[in-house]
């Protein structure tokens, strides 16, 4: 089984209520799910959806064809009832449309009605819609009583109470009035935990001992800030609302100077303002972690939708010569792996380490099973206390064979810790002289890079050992991509190659995926942007330029079926 | 007991005569008669003449970017508040490029002790107009003269409700040594403005033409009345007040944060029992 549930409204009419309750449904019954989110850069208004697929394996990506419509406004049905799957059916509420259709496809639940008479308040009419919808899956409503029983904790009994039975009233209406629905839904299995693209950076984070996160809000990376302040009083965080990007930067190297772990989070308008403190970072060498959430550009572009078009310019970005790392999840356990290894070689190696996102995998939800705190690494590089006290000299900047100096905790000895943004010595004083830049530059960028570089993972490999078509990407397409090589494994041998460790450049001698790709009949280089930034990059690094790509810049991600139907294109003319 | 000695820095890049000796001579007899050792407290400054400060003088330093002394000085202090931070800045640094930073900082109240470097002047780039310029005076790029009306700091953090705010004048070393001191131990967001002539670039603002205008509040001064400090603030011209103008003794945003309750965050030490725990959040 695999079904997708989709929810169409006006921004504030609750399409993000319903959607995450029955998330919360599908989740706790045993499912897998997979849902993403389409909204407008509006507070009311507009039209907005949650779309959920669910099935009793493991999704990773949104599908393109519907099983349950629930229509909260009356562009749901004229928008999205062509996505209708062959047994799907839209739920909706004729009296608050103002429109009758006359179809059995479109299940009409007076949801406003049963809202007032059951609950006696037409706010309860999402709670309604809710239920509808299982009882058009034809599922128990227990389990939505348990979700709202959490949702509604700390509210009077009374309001629980009237959702309750507006949730079975609902529930009731849709499956006696839903001939067509015939879902076959498996028993319960053990529930799912289901975890958002932001959430896993922000567990990861505090997993990784980070205490000050500084950011200013900006679509889509501001559910990290939500997270990291929801839970500031329980790890004892600092959360800091800065005045602008080029504060929360800054800010974040401040707090990284005094010896804590920092992380700041933006999309590209505000990390193009943050770019002279990344350049700071590299001189100073001081750690610190930065989630670049990627939107659709130029300038404010499409501030709510997704796009992968940022790949050089987190490269590029900042003048100057020094290391960086850049990582792209495509997963929330990726993101859980790769936010613990951005603190990690952030601070063994006194270098800015960049977590790349973009809206498709900040905002999206996943059935997780890999998010175990266990697996997380902390080791503190810093200098503290008595081992800074014992030393007999100490110089900020000193050089070493690796290039890394001790990076000292200010105030814990009586040692001065000085650095600067101007080309200084070792012991972080101003220079001028030519020979003590050289030794710096070879110190922060020639010694680091090839242990950073070391330290780097091959792409992950997914499908056939031997393709004869690979799909090559990176970041959000994971799940896609993933999806796509299943659908198509029987067309021809097809495999993935998906790299969420982009920079440095995975080294050829980690594994051979240079030559799986150039031994391919047909690679095709896939990607949320217009002008092939990753196949860009790969040619820099590789030499080897990409005879197909798919490239999506719509500011949408790609569905399974899209995706496929593209690739099926490209074999169909080898 | 820490001695002026203890403080030695690098030998001083600045013009002979520039207002900037006075000070660094100022700042060392504060530190050494409240007897702060140089490892006990850290400088983050900005660029210009004042973002070598810290260079000239022993302590911890973080020397960053033109504009960012504020927020460097903010992180630092949030992640440690056992240590005593002070940001240098000058004019142009943190009242032009900076100046977002100057009113948040102001707001947070953050424990943070800026002294600008206040020459009216931009020194570094050699010559150009900064936002304290008074109207009229020619430079290379003001051909026509400064057209823009000056910034007076002391009445702006004083009209955002800054919790310590003093004029100093750097040729009057014992008098801003003094200043300096009430700074460093107020509890809260405190900015000291200190006229400091630019000898090579600022023809106007000289010595002489300071020592004729300066002149020191009285012992009476009422420096807890917001709306009298004010109007006293807006004085600059004939005569221009110099000392403590304005006090507000709020509590300081550090104080606020019910996490720092519990002590600085760079004591803490990592404790990873509790993600189980957040993990049921995601059922």
């Amino acid at each position: 089984m695999d079904y997708t549930v989709k929810i169409g409204g006006a921004a504030g009419q609750g399409v993000q209520t319903i959607g995450d309750s029955l998330s919360r449904v599908f989740s706790r019954s045993g499912f897998h799910l997979f849902s993403n989110q389409d909204y407008e850069s509006r507070v009311r208004g507009g039209h907005n959806f949650y779309q959920i697929r669910f099935s009793n394996g493991r999704v990773y990506s949104p599908r393109r064809p519907v099983d349950i419509l629930i229509a909260l406004d009356g562009e749901t049905i004229p928008r999205h009832a062509g996505e209708l799957s062959e047994i799907g059916s839209a739920v909706y509420d004729s009296k608050a449309l103002k429109k009758q259709y006359d179809d059995t496809r479109f299940v009409d639940v007076p949801f406003n009605d049963i809202a007032v008479e059951q609950g006696g308040d037409r706010i309860m009419a999402n709670t309604a819609a809710s239920g509808a919808a299982l009882g058009m899956l034809g599922m128990d409503i227990g389990v939505l009583i348990g979700v709202l029983k959490d949702a509604l904790a700390g509210k009077p009994r009374k309001v629980l109470v009237s959702n309750e039975r507006v949730a079975k009233a609902g529930h009731e209406y849709a499956s006696m009035n839903c001939p067509r629905c015939s879902f076959s839904l498996p028993g319960e299995a053990e529930r799912k935990m289901v975890i958002e693209g932001n959430e896993a950076i922000g567990f990861a984070a505090i997993g990784s001992g980070c205490t000050f996160y500084s950011a200013y809000p900006m679509t889509p990376s501001t559910g990290i800030l939500d997270f990291m302040a929801a839970h500031a009083a329980e790890y004892g965080l600092v959360v800091e609302q800065a005045e602008d990007e080029i504060a929360a930067i800054n800010m974040a190297l401040g707090a990284s100077f005094a010896g804590v772990r920092a992380m700041t989070g933006t999309s590209g308008g505000g990390f193009s303002l943050m770019v002279e403190g990344l350049s700071l970072a590299g001189m100073t060498e001081t750690p610190v972690v930065i989630v670049l959430a990627q939107r659709p550009g130029p300038a404010t572009g499409f501030p709510t939708r997704t796009e992968q078009a940022d790949l050089l310019f987190a490269l590029h970005a900042a003048h100057g010569e020094f290391p960086r790392v850049i990582f792209a999840p495509g997963t929330p356990e990726q993101a859980l792996r790769l936010v613990n290894k951005a603190f990690d070689m952030a601070e063994k190696y006194q270098v800015p380490a960049i977590v790349l996102t973009d809206q498709h995998y900040a905002d999206s939800r996943w059935s997780v099973e890999g998010i175990d705190p266990k697996g997380l690494d902390f080791h503190d590089y810093r200098l503290r206390g008595k081992e800074f006290q014992a030393l007999e000299q100490y110089r900020r900047h000193a050089f070493t064979d690796t290039g890394v100096s001790p990076l000292a905790v200010p105030g814990d000895a009586r040692h001065l810790v000085v650095t600067d943004s101007d080309e200084h010595d070792q012991d972080g004083h101003i220079v001028e002289d030519a020979e003590t830049r050289r030794e710096m530059v070879a110190k922060r960028l020639l010694k680091k890079m090839p242990l950073i570089e070391a330290e780097i993972e091959a792409p992950e490999v997914y499908g056939s050992e031997k393709p004869e078509v690979t799909l090559v990407g990176w970041g959000s397409n994971y799940g896609v991509m993933r999806e796509a090589v299943d659908a198509l494994g029987k067309r021809a041998r097809i495999a993935m190659l998906h790299f969420s460790e982009l920079y440095p450049f995975p080294l050829s001698s980690k594994s051979d995926y240079q030559k799986l790709v150039a031994d391919s009949r047909l690679a095709i280089c896939v990607e949320n942007n217009a002008g092939g930034r990753f196949s860009r990059l790969y040619r820099a690094e590789t030499g080897y330029e990409f005879k197909a790509s798919i490239n999506k810049y719509d500011g949408r991600p790609f569905t399974l079926e899209e995706l496929v139907e593209e690739i099926d294109g490209h074999i169909s003319r080898l | 007991m820490a001695t002026s000695a203890d403080y030695k820095g690098q030998t001083p890049a600045w013009c002979p005569g520039c207002g900037n000796f006075g000070i660094l001579a100022a700042f060392k007899k504060a530190l050494v008669e409240l007897d702060i050792e140089p490892h006990r407290y850290v400088i983050s400054s900005g660029i210009g003449q004042s973002g070598k400060f810290p260079h000239y003088i022993a302590c911890n330093a973080f020397n960053g970017l033109h504009g960012r002394s504020l927020p460097v000085a903010t992180g630092l202090r949030l992640a440690n508040q056992d240590m005593l931070v002070c940001a240098f800045a000058g004019d142009g640094d943190c009242y032009g490029e900076g100046g977002n930073h100057f009113i948040h900082a102001i707001r947070r109240n953050i424990n943070v002790k800026l002294f600008v470097h206040d020459n009216q002047v931009y020194g570094l780039t050699k010559g150009q107009a900064s936002p304290t310029s008074m109207p009229g005076m020619r430079t290379k790029v003001q051909p026509f003269g400064v057209l823009a009306g000056e910034l007076n700091p002391v009445a702006m953090a004083i009209a955002l409700g800054c919790s310590f705010v003093a004029r100093g004048f750097s040729r009057d070393t014992d008098q801003l040594a003094d200043i300096m001191e009430r700074a460093l131990t107020h509890r809260g967001f405190s900015l000291v403005d200190i006229l400091q002539p630019c000898v090579t670039f600022n023809r106007i603002n000289t010595y002489d033409w300071y020592a004729d205008r300066v002149y020191y509040l009285e012992p009476g001064y009422d420096l807890d009345d917001r709306v009298s400090a004010f109007e006293q603030a807006l004085e600059f011209g004939d005569r221009i007040p110099a000392g403590v103008l304005y006090r507000d003794e709020r509590p300081t945003y550090e104080e606020s944060i019910p996490v720092l309750a519990e002590g600085a965050l760079v004591g803490r030490t990592f404790e990873p029992k509790k993600l189980q725990k957040t993990l049921a959040e995601f059922y």
